[in-house]
């Protein structure tokens, strides 16, 4: 056990839970691992229970049923609270609903200041944070001035602060526009494969998952479908069936093939279909 | 009933530190029935723009005209225009404040002073083109619905005042696939059994590629693109410049174009795409 919670950020076991007077439950019965320096992304339709598992991540909720140990915590233990939201840092959806201060600096302060961290400690983790997202030259900026993709970047470096092992972005990708989607996403995979942290992606963009080391497809609170991104997706018809997408190369793939053009059905990007057709043609 | 935009500039917070010039000598037309898509990054001048459409917003210069009337004219009857280019904003659901479905669709008619079989009436229609039960949800509170069934209750809401012109600022926001679906499915239906006017803002390419009949591109308050989703999409790099994205189709058929692969100019929808990737298959050419 001690191992393997050294490897896994997270993990869950026979995790349910149900909303007070619900009659059922929003998540049943889920298992499921986050590794250390793992990037997992979390798909489903809406009602799924993406969100739902995302607050049992860092103890917003307790489980009805089952266990949740974050870096070995578990999250049931009301002691242990704080070190558990310390180690995993979440981002919501709406940029302007999880800004606090009205300078960008102490926005990302806010955390370490309510955790009592000495203040030469704060002013060294800000500029950290701050510069691994990109956002040095706007700390002394108002929040309410910065772009959206901007201020969701504010918002990572303020779970950043906390020096987490793992972040979990509940849909923070939603609101922006494609330009501010980028900004985050990059600043994301570069925390991931940089510094190591784990991340826990949970979006309706198929781009983005495809980006993903693992994805689980969650539908009626249970997971539907597990797997890399190339697993998943080349189970097109599955993935439809539960009210996803596709990439948009994927389904181009499906096309082709159903045309007769022996093309592997797990493309993801653009680059890979270039390479595929070319591979076809050199074969040929 | 088209809609002119001549030599329309916009500046927010005239004289401030903060002043912004939002629209800067903008000339477009909008002629009955079209599929318009309003494209740019954040900060473009799609939304203020969309805002004068039906006067919420007066120009700081020039002059739209609805219909021929000049909106920010003594004697013009704004309200009247507003009934005719129904807007619906984004996140439109965060605006339902009524306690039933019905109630909350039936606000603006009520506000027409029409009579009550003619509200029922038109909350009943509204209802069937987004494909919500009557039957089922008319009676439900607003808050007990799914997120994509909120949004067609505030687009029912704006349907229900019969628009001739139906202006969308990015209506699958934040939405799950299927709820994007049904949203997109909509409105193609009311722009092609109605004939409605629409004029939709966007920031997914592979939406305005599968559904718009013209793009209007903005960047810097100005119109910087106006022409059929193949002539905008064919200058992919001038797009880039402006920090948009292009459809993948378009992006594959670059990429296969610098590999040797002959994919027509202009190709932007998947299906001619892989028809060119079929065609130089079947060929077999020289291996690229």
């Amino acid at each position: 056990m001690e191992n393997r919670q050294k490897e896994n950020r997270i993990i869950t076991d026979g995790l349910s839970y149900r909303y007070p007077e619900a009659e059922r439950d929003a998540v049943s019965d889920v298992a499921l691992r986050v590794r250390a320096g793992e990037f997992v992304c979390i798909l489903g339709h809406n009602g799924s229970g993406k969100s739902t598992l995302a607050k049992l991540f860092n103890a917003l909720y307790v489980p009805t049923e089952g266990t949740v140990w974050v870096c070995g915590m578990d999250t049931k233990d009301d002691e242990l609270v704080f070190d558990i939201r310390q180690n995993a840092g979440m981002v919501f959806q709406n940029p302007d609903n999880q800004i606090v201060a009205t300078v960008v600096e102490e926005d990302v302060a806010f955390g370490l200041e309510n955790n009592g961290v000495p203040p030469q400690e704060i002013r060294v983790r800000i500029d950290e944070a701050l510069a691994a997202v990109g956002m040095s030259e706007r700390a002394k900026k108002a929040p309410h001035m910065l772009s959206g993709g901007q201020k969701q970047r504010v918002a990572i470096a303020g779970v950043l602060a906390m020096r987490p092992s793992v972040i979990i972005l509940d849909e923070s990708t939603a609101m922006l526009d494609p330009s501010g989607r980028a900004e985050v996403m990059n600043t994301v995979r570069r925390l991931n494969r940089e510094e190591g942290i784990s991340i826990v992606l949970i979006t309706h963009f198929m781009t983005e998952a495809a980006q993903a080391d693992m994805i689980y497809v969650m539908d009626g609170g249970k997971i539907a479908m597990t797997g890399t991104p190339r697993e998943v997706f080349s189970q097109i018809g599955r993935v439809r069936a539960l009210g996803l997408d596709v990439p948009p190369m994927t389904a181009l793939a499906e096309t082709l093939g159903k045309a007769g053009l022996p093309v592997r059905p797990d493309v993801l990007t653009v680059e890979e279909m270039v390479e595929e057709v070319c591979r076809l043609q050199s074969k040929g | 009933m088209p809609i002119a935009v001549e030599g329309v500039s916009y500046v927010y917070m005239a004289g401030s530190p903060y002043e912004t010039k939002a629209l800067d000598n903008v000339n477009l037309t909008i002629e009955d029935g079209e599929f318009v898509a309003l494209i740019g990054h954040t900060g473009s001048g799609k939304s203020t723009l969309v805002q004068h459409l039906n006067g919420l917003l007066s120009p700081t210069s020039g002059r739209v005209l609805v219909d021929g009337q000049d909106l920010a004219q003594k004697g013009t009857d704004k309200r009247a225009v507003r009934f005719r280019v129904g807007l619906v904003f984004q996140y439109p659901e965060n605006q339902l404040f009524e306690e039933t479905v019905e109630k909350d669709i039936a606000f603006g008619p009520k506000n027409l002073g029409l009579a009550q079989e003619e509200i029922s009436r038109r909350v009943k229609d509204a209802m069937r083109r987004v494909a919500l039960s009557y039957d089922e949800l008319s009676q439900r509170s607003v808050f007990e619905l799914s997120g994509g069934q909120m949004r067609r209750v505030a687009i029912a809401g704006v349907l229900a005042m019969e628009p001739k012109v139906l202006v969308l600022d990015e209506p699958c926001a934040g939405l799950d696939p299927h709820g994007r679906e049904e949203i997109l499915g909509l409105i193609r239906r009311l722009h092609a059994e109605s004939g409605t006017t629409i004029v939709m803002v966007s920031h997914s390419m592979d939406d305005v590629a599968n559904l718009a009949e013209r793009v209007i591109v903005m960047d810097h308050g100005t119109v910087a693109m106006d022409g059929t989703p193949r002539e905008v999409f064919s200058r992919g790099d001038r797009l880039r410049e402006m920090g948009l994205d292009v459809p993948q189709a378009v992006e594959l058929a670059e990429a296969l174009r610098a590999r040797g692969i002959p994919v027509p100019q202009g190709a932007y929808l998947p299906g001619e795409v892989a028809r060119a990737i079929l065609a130089f298959a079947g060929k077999g050419e020289e291996p690229c």
